[in-house]
């Protein structure tokens, strides 16, 4: 507890410098991921941090040592070649994109491990700081480095901010700003630079393999909960920091342990629980919204077989008749049967299951917008009598009192349908 | 220093088993234009690895591939489950997965440091290297040469079978899964048979290259033969012959600067990758034979 409490009172410097730099970089990677992913690129993030490895090699050997600077510029320039070949072979070759980016994944994580061995092999005794890029270790953030990736991301995070109108346009409708006379070339070419820069910083804390979900995660599942781009990249920053925060401190609780894969872990938790419970798109509520419906439909159909009964002469149905008509939903049936008592819509009578007066208005809307619907389908799109009852039978639940109204009138209120059955009404008498 | 003696040969010719393995799954892989899959599951097996590790005790166990058999299918009905029921779009499902799975793989390696021994560099881009000295002794004591190459060679095989007895519901489903389903294949288990290889070839290979080149090998040798053809069968040919080509060049190589012979192998693979895509473009095209004139466009 005393720990936790040091860790995020922030009185060490040192761990104020890295939950700054943690957060600003989450901050970047999750709007530039968030775009990427809205793109439907969210894999060549993958590609890019996989291919910024030979260039952090190359910057070591050059500077002999882990300098931000060097190996930042490495980075970036192995980022941007490999960004530009994946473009270059998609309009050059017949390979699918999937492919390209597995091959430029692949091949220049295959350099980098060359680099990586020829450096272990020359006996630097800063090659640790190297195996560090590999799975991140953002406690190893240093000053120096702060400066550097810090101001990285605040340049990316005010881009953003600055052109967000631009990004917007190049993710969701390119072809309407080409034809506002936008210059899309260069918007997609300030974006890529982004990407590249994001994943260059990002790897410091995150590692090179598991970059991707920093820039993948966060914008998925933020997606589940909003439809505003101004709340997603918000809920995205925040699922990134408080990830990236939580990874650091159990980095620093346990010295051995890699921050990358925490991090990791913990956002997919909040992508998991995202996909789960959000509200609306969530899997639980579709569920639930999904059951409410078939419970509904099902209703609907029982109050229609009593009225259909009522229409030929009976008072009502026993039970055993109206589960007769549905022989393969026996207990959903009964279900059905006990909730329409509950709201009043039937009533059992010396074992006859007969509707209230709330029940009989209910089912003779329904059987009314049935048959209003199989007149529609048979006098307007000439479809035969025997053809009109599966439409019907559909549509019955899901036609509004507004629709209603409109197929009255265009029917000119007719009295029977195609089946020469009659459509009630609610001035008929019950 | 080129020299060419037993143990050269051994990694060699172990290379090149490991290379067509993966070559010949990778077709169907790429095919399916389910690279990206391959490289998910490659990354999502390290904690099955891991876990049968920690189970037999060994790296060399049965549970070991079981392990990992368990979690490359569990890869594959995770990324479905993403996209058809939580409905998130393709590539995030991939790149959820095997970040998610391979974050727990490394979680588990650093807290179990003290009983697996396993590093994450060996997960990385694994040793073939020390191939000639990591033999197979039976109980009684008679050394059966390379562990690692038998290992290869028994993937090999079942690979080889698996080609050999599927090959036509592999093609069919390859170009056209509905027409496939129609005519009465099976195709969610021939794809969930393809899935099952690709993982186990991951872990039959992953302490010789490692988890991640086995990614390259998976997919860089079909996708070169695939700009130079479009048939499956000299495409299967091709891809065999550039994962052979690949070995050799690559152990040459290594030897040359001194570094991991995996890491050099793919570096190969990459640049026989792009002088293809010279040589085939339309530009530079040379003329070949009877090959036939290609769009470049097509996609």
């Amino acid at each position: 507890m005393s720990d936790f409490l040091y860790f995020f009172s922030f009185q060490d410097s040192s761990i104020a410098f890295v939950v700054m730099g943690i957060t600003l970089l989450g901050i970047g990677s999750a709007f530039v991921g968030t775009f990427s992913f809205l793109d439907n690129k969210a894999l060549l993030g993958d590609a890019i941090s996989h291919a910024v490895f030979p260039g952090i090699c190359l910057g070591f050997m050059l500077a002999g040592e882990k300098n931000p600077f060097y190996i930042v510029g490495g980075a970036f320039l192995s980022g941007a070649l490999a960004t530009f070949l994946s473009s270059w072979l998609k309009s050059n070759t017949k390979l699918s994109d999937d492919t390209i980016i597995a091959v430029i994944l692949s091949v220049f994580f295959g350099i980098g491990i060359v680099f990586l061995t020829v450096i272990q092999k020359s006996g630097n005794p800063e090659m640790a700081g190297l195996n560090q890029f590999i799975f991140g270790n953002a406690i190893g953030i240093v000053e120096r480095d702060l400066w550097v990736y810090g101001s990285l991301s605040i340049l990316i995070i005010s881009v953003i901010g600055f052109m967000l109108k631009e990004f917007q346009i190049l993710v969701f409708n390119p072809e309407f700003g080409k034809a506002v006379g936008l210059p899309m070339n260069i918007i997609r070419f300030v974006f890529d630079v982004l990407l590249i820069l994001a994943v260059v910083i990002g790897i410091q804390a995150i590692g090179v393999v598991l970059m991707a979900a920093l820039l993948i995660t966060p914008g998925t599942a933020a997606r589940f909960w909003t439809d505003r781009l101004g709340i997603l990249l918000g809920l995205a920053s925040l699922f990134a920091i408080l990830s990236g925060v939580f990874g650091t401190y159990i980095s620093y609780l346990l010295p051995q342990m890699p921050t990358g894969p925490w991090v990791v872990v913990i956002l997919s938790s909040i992508a998991l629980i995202s996909f789960l419970f959000a509200p609306k798109k969530g899997l639980v509520s579709r569920y639930f919204h999904r059951r409410s419906y078939l419970q509904k439909t099902q209703r609907d159909h029982v109050l229609k077989s009593i009225f259909k009964a009522r229409e030929l002469g009976q008072e009502g149905l026993t039970r055993a008749e109206l589960l007769s008509l549905y022989p393969h939903q026996q207990s959903s049936i009964k279900n059905s049967i006990k909730g329409l008592e509950k709201e009043g819509l039937l009533f059992v009578n010396q074992s006859l299951i007969k509707l209230t007066d709330p029940g009989k208005y209910q089912a003779r809307r329904v059987v009314r917008l049935h048959r209003l619907w199989e007149s529609y389908l048979n006098e307007y799109m000439n479809i035969a009598p025997d053809h009109v009852h599966e439409s019907a039978e559909k549509l019955e639940h899901l036609l509004t009192p507004d629709l209603e109204a409109l197929l009255e009138s265009r029917l000119n209120f007719p009295k029977l349908d195609p089946h020469q059955e009659q459509i009630p009404r609610d001035h008929d008498e019950l | 220093m080129m020299s060419f003696d037993q143990n050269a040969f051994l990694i060699i010719f172990t290379a090149s088993m490991i290379a067509i393995s993966c070559g010949l799954l990778g077709v169907f892989m790429m095919l399916r234009k389910m690279s990206m899959t391959g490289d998910a599951i490659s990354h999502a097996v390290l904690p099955g690895i891991v876990i049968g590790f920690l189970v037999s005790g060994t790296q060399r166990g049965l549970e070991v591939i079981i392990g990992a058999g368990i979690l490359g299918i569990l890869a594959t009905l995770m990324i479905d489950w993403l996209r058809k029921k939580a409905r998130v779009q393709l590539d995030a499902s991939i790149g959820i997965t095997f970040t998610l799975l391979f974050a727990i793989g490394i979680i588990l390696i650093s807290v179990f440091a003290y009983r697996v021994d396993l590093d994450q560099e060996c997960v990385l881009y694994g040793e073939i290297a020390y191939l000639p000295i990591d033999l197979w002794i039976s109980s009684s004591g008679q050394s059966f040469g390379p562990r690692i190459m038998w290992l290869a060679i028994l993937n090999l095989l079942l690979v080889g079978v698996f080609i050999t007895l599927f090959y036509k519901e592999l093609k069919i489903t390859s170009f056209d899964e509905k027409f496939g389903i129609v005519i009465g294949i099976p195709a969610s288990a021939i794809n969930l048979g393809l899935m099952s290889m690709v993982s186990y070839t991951t872990v039959s290979s992953f302490e010789a290259v490692g988890a991640i080149l086995v990614v390259a090998l998976l997919v860089v040798p079909p996708a070169t033969a695939y700009l130079w053809t479009r048939d499956l069968r000299p495409l299967i040919q091709l891809t065999i012959l550039t994962g052979i080509l690949v070995s050799v060049v690559g152990y040459y190589l290594a030897y040359l600067f001194d570094s991991s012979i995996a890491g050099m192998m793919v570096t190969v693979a990459g640049i026989v990758f792009f002088l293809s895509v010279i040589l085939t473009h339309k530009k530079f095209k040379f003329s070949l034979g009877t090959q036939k004139e290609t769009q470049p466009f097509s996609s």
